[in-house]
């Protein structure tokens, strides 16, 4: 303990007084106060920077879902689409088909009656001109038959016998 | 590799065995120079007063006493930058300081005047001498009158000298503003600090995030950094420095420690804030008369905690230097070189990489505790706890 007294120098003291405090005012103004102030801005701008990419994922992420779901509802909504579409087209299909049956069997029906009227028109001209056919062979016949007289009275006489019979 | 490995560790066992043999204790030759030397050495006491004091190298016949002078001359701050001297020519090589006494009057003088404690150095009309390291007043034949303890009487003026620790505080401060201003203006340039500022910056934010803010307090650290950093990297480059061949003793000197602790204590106690006093003069949760007996401990207490820190770096230090000069010594002090040479550089070595993580680690303490005692001043007590007792 003497040794330590003996040992302290006030001069030493007064000197080191002196300078620590001057450098650390100098350090303070110049060294410490601009470097802790640009690591603390830095550590800041870091963490900000994690932030806002933590941010842009997020909304990267929400974007993604969104995108997502409409490509969903699209696709159902394709998907109704082309199922009303084949449906449409079904319907439109048996409809034509049932139209087309119709309008057959009304055509063939017409054609039918078409040709049973032609037939009857065709039977009719068919019977005139048998029926004209008929008189004229007749009258040609009853022409030759009444030309002599003979032939005319027995024909008479034929006929005069059947009336009898009558 | 095995096969190889063996021969050569018997050799180096065989080496070692063999070492005590080969050293012997009774090295003729040297003793008988050594004896001369102090021959020589008495002579040169004799005429004029060595600064190893007169009655000290009286005494000493052997190269140990020697030894431990020179010891505790690198210990003691000087008034001259001596890198080394030539005992047998009884030459310094180095350069001088400015000594600045303070008696009646300022007295600035070179310390080339003392010749390093061999003459009387006179300035207006007033006579100083050097012994052991320290300047007394003197006549002109200066006489020093020592008392039964080998101490000088005579009068010692107030030394304001710019001694050696003084040029080195200087240095190392000049090399601190160098570096952190230099860093300090790298950030303007971009965020990340470039060069040596690489290897600052992570200190500086160990600092910061693994003794300020732990032991004072998010909120409060900021105006104590200034403090800390300064004082981390001051007490750690002069703790290195004192590992350089110069050897330097600044830290290992108890009125640098002394000053630094007085910085912490000083700063604890104009930062302290209201709890704190109150816990030392009226403790909160005892009985009156507890209260009364418990003042005065805890007022001593903010005195123990700064000695405490005084001490641990000045003995640390302290105890560091001189077990590195021991050891260089065994050189010296043993009579064969051939085997004291390699086991006293080893041990050197050994000791000297402790040092160096001691240097490092005594800064850390001390801006630890320093911190810690801060913390204790400014933290905020929590009152409910208090009442509910």
């Amino acid at each position: 303990m003497e040794k330590l007294i003996n040992d302290f120098s006030f001069g030493l003291f007064f000197w080191q007084a002196i300078i620590l405090l001057i450098l650390i005012l100098l350090m303070v103004k110049f060294a410490w106060k601009p470097i802790v102030q640009a690591i603390t801005d830095r550590e800041e701008g870091i963490k900000n920077a994690l932030d806002s990419a933590e941010n842009a994922r997020k909304e990267m992420q929400n974007l993604q879902a969104d995108n997502q779901r409409i490509l969903n509802e699209a696709r159902a909504e394709r998907d109704a689409m082309l199922k009303e579409a084949r449906e449409m087209k079904e319907k439109m299909v048996a409809d034509a088909k049932n139209e087309a049956q119709v309008q057959g069997l009304k055509m063939i029906e017409q054609a039918k009656a078409a040709i049973e009227s032609e037939k009857n028109a065709a039977m009719a001209e068919l019977k005139l001109q048998v029926s004209t056919l008929s008189l004229s062979i007749a009258e040609k016949l009853l022409k030759d038959e009444l030309s002599n007289t003979e032939a005319q009275t027995k024909l008479v006489e034929k006929m005069l016998g059947d009336v009898k019979l009558n | 590799m095995v096969i190889l490995n063996r021969p050569l560790r018997l050799i180096i066992a065989t080496f070692l065995a063999c070492l005590p043999l080969i050293s012997f204790a009774n090295g003729e030759n040297d003793s008988t120079h050594v004896q001369t030397e102090t021959v020589v050495h008495e002579e040169a006491a004799a005429v004029s007063e060595h600064q190893e004091g007169a009655a000290h190298e009286a005494v000493s016949q052997d190269p140990k006493e020697k030894i431990n002078a020179f010891i505790d001359h690198h210990l003691q701050d000087s008034h001259d930058f001596v890198f080394f001297s030539d005992e047998k020519e009884n030459a310094h090589y180095g350069f001088s300081l400015p000594v600045i006494l303070l008696d009646g009057g300022l007295k600035i003088f070179s310390s080339s005047k003392l010749h390093h404690g061999e003459a009387v150095a006179e300035v207006d009309g007033n006579y100083y001498k050097l012994v052991h390291g320290k300047i007394y007043k003197t006549d002109a034949a200066g006489t020093i009158n020592f008392n039964e303890h080998g101490h000088p009487e005579n009068e010692q003026p107030l030394d304001f000298s710019i001694t050696k620790n003084v040029v080195s505080m200087l240095f190392v401060s000049a090399l601190l503003l160098l570096m952190f201003t230099g860093l300090a203006k790298s950030y303007k340039k971009g965020p990340i600090p470039t060069g040596f500022g690489r290897v600052l910056e992570p200190l500086i934010l160990f600092i910061r995030d693994e003794i300020a803010i732990p032991n004072i307090g998010e909120k409060k650290y900021r105006k104590f950094m200034g403090y800390l950093l300064t004082v981390f990297f001051f007490v750690w480059l002069l703790n290195l420095l004192g590992m350089t061949p110069l050897g330097i003793n600044v830290t290992g000197n108890i009125a640098i420690t002394i000053c630094l602790a007085a910085f912490t204590y000083i700063i604890t106690q104009f930062s302290a804030n209201k709890d704190y006093w109150g816990h030392i003069f009226w403790m909160p949760g005892v009985p009156v008369p507890m209260k009364i007996i418990l003042a005065p401990i805890e007022l001593l207490g903010t005195l123990t905690k700064p000695f405490a820190l005084l001490i641990r770096l000045y003995a640390n230090i302290t105890a560091g230097h001189v077990v590195i000069m021991s050891l260089i010594a065994m050189i010296f002090v043993g009579k064969n070189l051939a085997a004291d040479l390699p086991i006293s550089l080893g041990l050197t070595l050994f000791i000297s990489v402790i040092e160096v993580l001691v240097a490092f680690l005594q800064a850390f303490i001390f801006t630890m505790l320093s911190s810690l005692f801060i913390g204790m001043a400014v933290q905020d007590h929590h009152h409910d706890d208090h009442e509910a007792h």
